[in-house]
């Protein structure tokens, strides 16, 4: 069990950087979620840290020890790859208890480890076999296993459940959680799917071009996104952007959208006042956006008339895909919805629960904040 | 099988059955007929021929006992440096940038005929140092020249200065020169295969063992050369048999002079030379039997891995 920081961590292949003056701490006991496109640098963060990449410039450290030129085998950290790589000529059991053989522990104690580690995971009537007799959700388990039983200061996923089907990963993402909860050691995630860090993380890095944007935690990266790539990466569906104008007096400010002018509520207004005559760009969540035939209560709605381009049935709710004047925009509506492809339909934006954002610095603009 | 006659798949395996019949049964079947039988085969005489091989009677003409012994050396040296070597270089290459380069310099013998090969190895091994590369070098760095490739107990070497007898009676300086020249020959399919083999052992894999704590060499050790040891095998018996069956390097190189025969070459100057086709067949079936087992292995092992995919 050990705290992790980064402190200042720049990678560079050849002249490419991939992680760019990363500055991060990370608790002990914290699960902590990496999250960002591929692409963005959040494997390579996590492989510098377990130590196989070289670190271009700035120190890493694990609990006080700095472990920049410390070799993988000795940083005592266990790590679940995306593919799993298990050995392939070994058994379920000697997969798992290769690591302390390695460091040799006794017999018994690997013994005792092994088995209790595939009791938490219920895959000890698979022990004897070897991975290429297992599922994909078994080898998954089994490279879990591998990692718990070296009892690590930390553990290292790298995008563990992209493998899984929907349903195994949905359970499995759960299991990852209560597995957190119960060991209570370090855990650093990484993945490019926002509702698995939505749903493990205590806090959440989003990272893109190697570029840390936020962290926080998953709440408040919902509710309080930083930027618009935040913005648009947490939630799913993605948050919709609108190019607008500030307009109007400062007791009656009014959004221009071009195809609508949304007048902005009162409590928000504040925080817009200095960007009179601007360009900003309005971020509307759909699920803040509802049918006015289903107006729910507590929202401060105004009323925009759409074209329905696209309709998704999901069952408990409907994605309508909008379009108003070549505008196109997503709603997340009552199921009970009379909307139909092609023709028009009034919806109701909750703009109390509207995000602006600068259009030159892509940067929120806080708009709670009493002034 | 609905409407097929039980003759139909016959029919098909016709063609094969016949040429395997004619280029492959009936050449063994005769071969086996005339190892029982005299030198121009014309009177039976038993067991007589394999008597001969055993009992050695003529070694100064021809040499049974070291022909076999330079077979079993050959098997073992050659297999196993030809092996050893190629997973090194296999290794070393996979850690290169010019890989390919490197890799197909070491393939390029492979490409050269082993008549070829020898004739150039002849020229290399050659005593004088003017024309021979290997003792030009030697000379150069103050040693003497040594015949590489004739019989090393005779007192013409340096190496004999060194001491009493050089080397214990079967194994020669001038076979293990000629084993050479085959490890040169053959490395490169040995590179090539393994390093093949390498290739499809993820990083990933080796990166989660390094996490798991492992240096360098017991990555080797319990991860590499248990992953490649099917690799490994197939590269093993293609050499066995290979070594088992070899003829033409020894043929252009000594011509099974100086004690350097091996079952193929002594049943060809036996039989076709020394015109005794009864040792001579009697020879070709010793070599059959030693192939055999090779060949069970690799094809059970083939049949197993049809059956694991």
């Amino acid at each position: 069990m050990a705290s992790v920081t980064f402190d200042h961590v720049t990678k560079r292949f050849d002249e490419t950087p991939a992680i760019t003056d990363l500055d991060l701490e990370i608790a002990d006991r914290e699960f902590l979620v990496l999250v960002g496109p591929s692409g963005c640098g959040k494997s390579t963060a996590l492989r510098m840290l377990a130590g196989l990449e070289t670190v271009t410039r700035g120190k890493i450290y694990i609990g006080d020890r700095l472990v920049n030129d410390v070799p993988a085998k000795d940083r005592d950290l266990a790590m679940v790859f995306q593919s799993y790589a298990l050995y392939p000529h070994m058994s379920v059991y000697d997969n798992m208890a290769f690591g302390l053989k390695l460091r040799k522990v006794k017999k018994e104690e690997i013994r005792r480890r092994v088995t209790e580690a595939a009791r938490t995971l219920d895959i000890e009537e698979l022990l004897k076999r070897k991975p290429r007799q297992l599922s994909g959700g078994q080898r998954q388990r089994v490279a879990v296993g591998r990692a718990i039983v070296r009892e690590p200061r930390a553990f290292l996923f790298d995008e563990p459940l992209s493998n899984l089907d929907a349903k195994l990963r949905v359970q499995t993402r759960a299991e990852l959680s209560k597995l957190h909860e119960r060991i209570g050691t370090t855990f650093i995630y990484v993945t490019h799917d926002q509702t698995e860090a939505m749903t493990m993380a205590d806090r959440i890095a989003v990272l893109r071009d190697g570029i840390i944007q936020q962290v926080g935690r998953p709440q408040e990266l919902y509710e309080h996104p930083d930027n618009i790539f935040v913005a648009g990466f947490i939630g799913s569906p993605a948050m919709n952007f609108f190019d607008a104008t500030v307009r109007g007096e400062p007791e009656s400010l009014q959004l221009d959208t071009g195809p609508f002018h949304l007048p902005i509520p009162r409590e928000k207004a504040a925080g817009l006042l200095p960007y009179r005559g601007k360009k900003v760009v309005l971020g509307v969540r759909p699920e803040s956006i509802h049918d006015s035939d289903f107006p729910r209560s507590g929202v401060i709605p105004v009323q925009v008339q759409a074209a329905v381009d696209v309709l998704e049935l999901m069952g408990n709710e409907v994605f309508l895909h909008l379009l108003s004047d070549g505008v196109s925009f997503l709603a997340r509506v009552d199921s009970r919805t009379k909307a139909k492809p092609g023709r028009k339909i009034q919806v109701l934006f909750d703009l109390g629960e509207m995000h602006a954002f600068d259009a030159d610095t892509q940067q929120a603009i806080p708009l709670d904040k009493p002034f | 099988m609905i409407g097929r006659r039980w003759w139909a798949p016959w029919l098909w395996l016709a063609p094969a059955i016949t040429l395997l019949s004619v280029f492959l049964i009936y050449p063994v079947v005769d071969t086996l007929r005339r190892s029982l039988l005299n030198a121009d085969s014309t009177r039976f005489v038993g067991f007589d021929n394999y008597k001969f091989i055993i009992d050695n009677p003529v070694p100064l003409l021809s040499n049974t006992h070291s022909a076999i012994l330079n077979n079993v050396l050959w098997l073992v040296l050659f297999t196993s440096f030809a092996v050893g070597v190629g997973l090194g270089i296999a290794l070393l290459a996979s850690r290169v940038r010019y890989e390919a380069v490197a890799k197909s310099a070491i393939f390029i013998p492979m490409a050269v005929s082993f008549v070829a090969a020898s004739v150039i190895w002849r020229f290399m091994y050659v005593f004088d140092p003017h024309i021979g590369t290997i003792n030009a070098f030697i000379t150069h760095f103050g040693g003497h020249s040594t015949a590489w490739i004739q019989n090393t107990n005779a007192p013409q070497t340096w190496l004999t200065s060194l001491g009493p007898t050089t080397l214990p009676d079967p194994i020669q300086i001038n076979n293990l020169a000629l084993i050479i020249v085959g490890v040169w020959v053959w490395t490169g399919f040995a590179v090539v295969v393994l390093s093949a083999g390498l290739r499809a052992i993820s990083s990933e894999m080796l990166q989660a063992a390094r996490v798991d704590g492992a240096n360098e060499w017991q990555i080797f050790r319990r991860i590499i050369i248990p992953v490649l040891s099917p690799t490994i095998a197939v590269v093993a018996t293609t050499l066995v048999i290979q070594a088992l069956k070899l003829f033409d390097l020894v043929w252009v190189m000594t011509g099974g002079k100086f004690k350097t025969d091996v079952i193929a070459t002594l049943f060809f100057r036996e039989a076709f030379l020394i015109q005794d086709f009864g040792v001579g067949s009697a020879l070709a079936i010793v070599l059959l039997l030693a192939v055999v087992p090779v060949m069970v292995v690799s094809i059970r092992r083939f049949q197993f891995q049809e059956e694991t995919r």
